[in-house]
């Protein structure tokens, strides 16, 4: 199962209008696997999870989830094969209440969890379940952000910068969850700038610089390369 | 107390009810423009002409197939929908991600031929449609017609029900999620664009529906809608653009504001409604229940 590969994407290009921003992006996510792309603002990391979505229109190469071509796919449909994402925004709705926006996501697969798992994960939210979603504080929008794709029965999961703008006992937070997701099963594809944090959660890194993947390396071999990651990411 | 401000009771409860019937009508279509253009972004012109196919569905259903009245209440809006289905599909699906005017350009133009069509086969004379439930009460101080208080009751509980289905159910909730971040909606798996197709058949379907619910009142005729049309897009700038309950609130409000003023100073009974918007534009340019877009 380990050995599986839940997503590959080869050669992918991607364009907003006239800009040209993936140039043959090359990465492969194995099932159960927690992979982070990492890079500078502007490298190309979010715009690749909006590639693999369908939401970034204009692309072109190949995306593979669980072996089934993508590139051509409406973004229902490449959720339908189970993946779901997570935005840098958090996409929380102003106009739903957290409970709404917590059952917002129609279920795509057996095997989620059931919405009293996912309040027990996140007791903070059964709560505040009544109130705006807008309403939340920075942390508890981002955790509502993840609880709300774990009862779709979604096995992928596209993280964007969970930690962004929070404070540091949150971000251990998001941690804790990483490691529980990724004890449950699940397979993340996490978009980071802060390699600290990227370190405690990963199995393996990609570094990301002007649309293309320049070093690859598993997380082991971290402290081997902080020298060359530190200069590649301008930390 | 009717002596003092010099107005008979029956003028005043007449053309009160008058207002409520018109304003009955300008809550339905303008919740159905409120709805289109919160999803689609685009301002429907064709709604005026999609009211009379209403009312004509209705009158041909009669006349051809002997459909009655509470049958084309039901069947006339389904086939109007059907048909701005069609349209949204073919013509203003390609329209999304441009600027709002070619949406609207695009739908007057296609309520100017869908009116020159039923011109060239009906003429511009109206045509009468039976009143299905004729007869009234005398309530001493007015005298009201069944039908139509009967039109009051159903608008204003259509109205309430679209509210109820859009604010508090499943369904509604995909809505409101798809207005404000269309993209996320479909990245979590919802079909968009079909729910987008159905959103314009509903909204299309509302105004069908006023128009059978206009047919026993008005006269039925190809030119009814562009002349009803005006009005409700001044009641929507006033609500403000995409807000449901005030669409309805405003529409109802605005026919009785119009019909008050046709008992105290009739001269500017069609041009009120214009003069509230010009002053609501200058308090709050967003409208009055509207957030600015």
């Amino acid at each position: 199962m380990s050995e599986q590969t839940a997503l590959a994407i080869s050669a992918l290009h991607g364009y907003y209008g006239e800009s040209h921003v993936l140039h043959g992006m090359e990465l492969e996510v194995r099932a159960g696997e927690v992979v982070t792309l990492l890079g500078r603002n502007g490298a190309g990391k979010t715009t690749t999870l909006r590639a693999v979505m369908g939401l970034l229109r204009s692309r072109s190469g190949s995306v593979r989830v669980w072996g089934k071509e993508t590139i051509g796919l409406r973004p229902d449909l490449v959720a339908r094969l189970g993946v779901a994402f997570c935005p840098e925004d958090r996409g929380i709705f102003a106009s739903l209440s957290v409970e709404e926006n917590m059952l917002l996501p129609p279920v795509i697969a057996p095997g989620g969890m059931a919405v009293a798992e996912v309040y027990e994960l996140f007791p903070r939210l059964l709560e505040r379940r009544s109130s705006q979603g807008t309403k939340l504080s920075g942390g508890e929008q981002q955790m509502l952000a993840v609880a709300r794709i774990l009862r779709t029965g979604a096995r992928i999961l596209l993280l964007d910068e969970p930690t962004e703008g929070l404070a540091p006992v949150i971000v251990q937070q998001i941690g804790d969850l990483i490691r529980t997701l990724k004890d449950r099963g699940y397979t993340i594809l996490l978009v980071e700038q802060n390699f600290h944090f990227a370190s405690t959660v990963s199995d393996r890194h990609y570094v990301v610089e002007h649309g293309a993947v320049v070093e690859a390396f598993k997380n082991a071999e971290l402290a081997r390369n902080a020298d060359r990651l530190t200069a590649l990411l301008g930390v | 107390m009717f002596e003092l401000i010099g107005v008979a009771p029956q003028a005043l409860f007449g053309q009160l009810l008058l207002g409520l019937i018109n304003g009955a009508f300008y809550a339905m279509l303008s919740l159905g423009l409120a709805v289109i253009f919160g999803l689609l972004n685009i301002i429907n012109f064709t709604h005026g002409a999609q009211y009379m196919m209403g009312a004509f569905g209705s009158w041909l259903l009669l006349n051809y197939l002997g459909t009655p009245f509470w049958g084309a209440l039901l069947i006339a809006p389904l086939i109007v929908a059907a048909v701005g289905m069609a349209i949204e599909r073919v013509l203003l699906s390609r329209l999304y991600h441009l600027d709002h005017l070619y949406g609207l350009l695009l739908t007057y133009g296609v309520a100017l031929v869908i009116e020159g069509l039923f011109r060239r086969f009906y003429g511009a004379s109206g045509m009468p449609y039976a009143n299905p439930i004729p007869g009234g009460a005398n309530l001493g101080f007015m005298f009201l017609p069944y039908y139509r208080a009967f039109v009051v009751v159903a608008s204003l509980a259509v109205c309430i029900l679209v509210w109820l289905a859009i604010e508090r159910s499943k369904l509604g909730s995909y809505l409101r999620a798809a207005i404000e971040k269309p993209d996320l909606v479909q990245a979590f798996g919802i079909n968009v664009p079909r729910m987008i197709t159905l959103t314009y058949g509903f909204g299309v379907g509302l105004a069908a529906l006023a128009g059978v619910l206009a047919a026993p009142i008005y006269q039925v005729s190809p030119i009814m809608g562009s002349h009803l049309i005006n009005v409700v897009f001044a009641v929507v700038v006033i609500g403000g653009l995409g807000s449901v309950a005030g669409s309805v609130v405003t529409g109802f409000g605005l026919g009785v504001v119009e019909g008050l003023t046709k008992v105290f100073y009739p001269e500017a009974s069609s041009t009120v409604v214009f003069l509230v918007m010009a002053v609501v534009l200058t308090i709050r340019p967003g409208g009055l229940f509207g957030a600015t877009r």
